[in-house]
């Protein structure tokens, strides 16, 4: 039912362009070459997204590998499984996999898929910067293992402290590959910020203003500015550490006037904020899903926002607080020890916020429900002994000690980990168009939440009784033996129910229930287009009137229309109110980003050989920066209307 | 199921192009701002921070920077305010002769500030390997010189992109009164580092 359209204007979808007409051009302009070229030059969000979930993924499962290797050496007294320096790698490559190759991008991973679903529009804001974020990311991650894997992987701890990380006590490659590691993560953490802030403000749908937005656009708002605001530090903490190590300057070496604190004060700027940019993601995973396994509109939506804004603020007053055992000036102690208790203020306010919206609801307690429930219960615990550690004479006994990891583990995994799997089962159907199974994903939280106390809830027991962190083995006879023994089945027990999770991913891949538009009844717009989305998202863009728009909009969904179906074309809006203003192109693939990316590995692996690599290395990249800047489209064509 | 739309609006006759904040340009330069921005202010945190435990500033036996090369990059980099203003409000209006002319002029100031910051590192006094001083006086001058570097690439490709035939394009303008937008960043940044790596020395000792 094609319309017949006037030569002098370009198509457009409407009353006359809609269905399957509408759909077939759609596909046309926005589809991405077939084959490797294609699949390599692609910016399509949800392809993107898709392989940052997968890579992130598989990060969990190597950082999870080595946590049972250092189990199995904890779980008996003086174990010789493990020599002394491997253990350094394996503490090293199990946190910084954790933080820099899974935490953190697993969370923009989801953004970037879900986002754009979520905010109506049909792709993210640079979407070359964001295939380039993802080969920085990818670069990376491979470094570092194939760095292990070569036996020079980093061994200083995921924190690097100087001066054991320095050039006189780390000698060879294994530490410039963790700071040139963190070099990449950060650029495309960085890069992956600026694309969310950009497609929250300006691309969502007509009629949602700030104030109608999911909480998780407001939480990823939030941790995409607290990205913006932290990691330059730590880039710039790694480069001086780089060149501290490699052209011989002084900025931690404490016998030319540097210093290591400067080290300390500059991650932990970063170290902090990140905890809050891993945990905040999560808190919008929970409000989604609290909503709508509760069938009631989030209870508190103003409060669990302001909560969200303050968290984020009060994050980068925090740092200190790594720092007690230093040696710092009493008002120091003071101040930190206060924003640090402070800090438990809002995030007490958005626990109550969830439980009222259970309360008040007709909750189901499915597969996402019950992360909530097991996030609840884990993180308040994980924050109580948060709360303990705030205060200076106790921290300063606890410091460095299994209470420590005990407290992080339960923060990090309840309060990220299972809003996480709770989010990636509840948006699954959307990923793939079928549904996780329900009595394998039961079976599995049961394990995952029961197992993770098994092994964690031991661990504060072990550090009371002063067991340190970061020990390869333990001598007999210091109590520490059950305590360690317990821990080690409970990490194999969460390993055993990680791979249920994935096993029930895969089956259900295949072999899973349809789900359709809207399995769950969800009120958010990603729910309003097909399982799996098609390439271009929305066939018309949906106009919102309320914070539910698929709940307050049953029979039929407005929508505006007038879009070119003929190039990429994206709907801009006011950054308040979501007023239509622009139309503006959402640049088409190539295969550029990919190159740049390449020169910048090159550039970044060589430079930890020879600084000239900096000299050399910079024209290609800067070229490769200028083709994909280049304008692509052989023809300038003003378009008809009326400007 | 998919619900049925219900058409509500037309977006056709919206434009498609503006300026400043209307524009994704805009946002994509000003969150650029703020990671450099950033990452300025911690290593100026870093200056001061090393400068507390130094023994002197400059250390003893080190004389400060000398003054010449960077005030003429100062001075130079201001005025280069005027051409840049020109060109903003030219892109602005869409005057491409004008753009043309006063881009490649931006181009050609930068390459003799490019000049003067070399006799810059020249000046300094101190090696980076010397102690923690000479360390943070050559980041912050070359974070500022790769700062700089970075946006004279981005004003030549865009001087090369204007005298094609893409120069017509609304949007490109756009690009080009953004690009001069970052340009005031560049020298509003140089200003602290000035102080910082010429004058505080100076006062210090």
């Amino acid at each position: 039912m094609t319309a017949k359209i006037s030569p002098r204007d370009h198509d457009r979808d409407g009353e006359k362009l809609q269905g399957e007409a509408l759909h077939f051009r759609l596909e046309k302009t926005w589809s991405r070459e077939p084959g490797l070229w294609g699949w390599l030059s692609t910016t399509d969000h949800k392809e993107i997204g898709r392989r940052y979930i997968v890579t992130a993924m598989i990060f969990l499962a190597l950082g999870g590998l080595v946590s049972l290797l250092m189990r199995l050496q904890l779980a008996s007294p003086e174990s010789g499984l493990i020599s002394a320096q491997r253990y350094n790698e394996l503490f090293t490559m199990h946190g910084t996999t954790m933080m820099f190759l899974f935490a953190v991008p697993v969370m923009e991973a989801i953004a970037i898929y879900i986002l754009p679903l979520m905010l109506g529009t049909r792709n993210i804001a640079f979407p070359r910067l964001n295939a380039f974020s993802y080969w920085a990311y990818l670069s990376g991650g491979i470094l570092l293992w194939a760095a292990f894997l070569l036996n020079i992987g980093p061994d200083a701890g995921w924190f690097s402290y100087v001066p054991l990380a320095g050039p006189e006590f780390s000698p060879g490659k294994r530490t410039d590959i963790w700071a040139q590691m963190v070099t990449f993560t950060e650029i495309a953490a960085l890069a992956v910020s600026v694309e969310i802030v950009a497609t929250i403000l300006k691309l969502r749908a007509p009629g949602m203003t700030l104030a109608r937005m999911p909480i998780f656009a407001w939480a990823m708002l939030v941790v995409s500015l607290m990205t913006i605001f932290s990691m330059p530090s730590v880039t710039l903490a790694s480069g001086f550490l780089l060149s501290d190590r490699l052209v011989g300057t002084h900025f931690y070496n404490q016998y030319e006037y540097g210093d290591a604190l400067l080290w300390q004060h500059l991650f932990w700027f970063f170290g902090h904020p990140e905890v809050y940019i891993i945990f905040l993601p999560a808190a919008g995973f929970v409000s989604e899903i609290v909503q709508t396994f509760s069938r009631r509109p989030t209870f508190g939506y103003t409060a669990i926002v302001l909560a969200i804004v303050a968290i984020g603020l009060l994050a980068f007053g925090l740092w200190v607080h790594h720092m007690f055992a230093t040696g710092l000036p009493r008002v120091g102690y003071s101040f930190y020890t206060a924003a640090s208790m402070t800090v438990a203020i809002p995030s007490g306010i958005q626990i109550f916020c969830w439980i009222a919206t259970m309360w008040d609801g007709r909750p189901r307690f499915q597969v996402p429900l019950l992360y909530v429930v097991g996030f609840v219960i884990t993180f308040v615990l994980g924050g109580l002994t948060g709360v303990m550690l705030a205060s200076v004479p106790l921290d300063l006994q606890l410091h460095d000690t299994y209470f420590v990891v005990a407290h992080f583990h339960y923060v990090l995994v309840g309060g990220s980990v299972f809003p996480l799997l709770g989010a990636v089962t509840y948006w699954f159907p959307k990923f793939t168009g079928r549904m996780m199974s329900e009595r394998l994903g039961q079976a599995t939280f049961w394990l995952l939440f029961g197992g993770f106390q098994l092994a964690f809830a031991p661990m504060h027991l072990s550090g009371l009784m002063g067991m340190p962190r970061r020990v390869y083995t333990y001598p007999e006879g210091m109590g520490w033996d059950l305590t360690n023994l317990l821990s080690t089945i409970g990490a194999f027990i969460v390993a055993l129910a990680v791979l249920m999770f994935v096993v029930n991913a895969l089956l259900s891949m295949k072999r899973g229930q349809a789900a359709g538009a809207n399995p769950w009844d969800a009120p958010g717009l990603e729910w309003a287009t097909g399982s799996p989305p098609p390439v271009y998202n929305f066939p018309h863009i949906p106009v919102v009137t309320s914070r539910t728009p698929l709940w307050d909009n049953r029979a039929k969904l407005p929508v505006m229309t007038g879009l070119r179906v003929d190039e990429r074309e994206q709907l801009l809006t006011t950054v308040i109110d979501a007023r239509p203003d622009l139309r503006e192109p959402s640049p088409i693939p190539t295969i550029w980003p990919f190159v740049a990316s390449l020169a910048l590995a090159a550039l970044f692996v060589s430079s930890m050989f020879t600084p000239w690599a900096v000299v050399i290395g910079t024209p290609p990249l800067a070229a490769a920066l200028v083709a994909w800047f280049w304008p692509k489209s052989p023809d300038v064509t003003p378009e008809p209307v009326i400007e | 199921m998919i619900p049925q739309p219900r058409f509500a609006g037309d977006l056709s006759t919206l434009k498609t192009h503006a300026f400043g904040h209307r524009s994704m340009t805009w946002w994509g330069v000003i969150a650029f701002f703020l990671i450099e921005g950033t990452a300025f202010a911690m290593a100026f945190a870093a200056y001061f921070f090393l400068m507390n435990l130094e023994q002197g500033w400059p250390p003893p036996d080190f004389r400060p920077p000398g003054l010449v090369a960077g005030t003429l990059f100062t001075l130079l980099i201001l005025l280069s305010e005027i051409p840049n203003t020109m060109l903003k409000h030219a892109a602005e209006k869409g005057q491409l002769r004008k753009v043309r002319r006063l881009l490649l002029l931006m181009v050609g100031l930068a390459v003799a500030m490019l000049v003067l910051r070399a006799f810059e590192f020249a000046s300094l006094n101190v090696w980076w390997s010397d102690n923690a001083y000479g360390s943070i006086v050559w980041a912050l001058l070359l974070l500022h010189a790769a700062h700089f570097a970075t946006d004279w690439v981005d004003t030549v490709v865009l001087a090369g992109v204007m005298h094609t035939r893409h120069g017509q394009e609304g949007r490109k303008f756009v690009d080009v009164a953004e690009n001069a937008m970052y340009w005031r960043f560049v020298w509003l940044t140089w200003l602290p580092i000035y102080v910082m790596i010429y004058w505080i020395p100076r006062w210090a000792s």
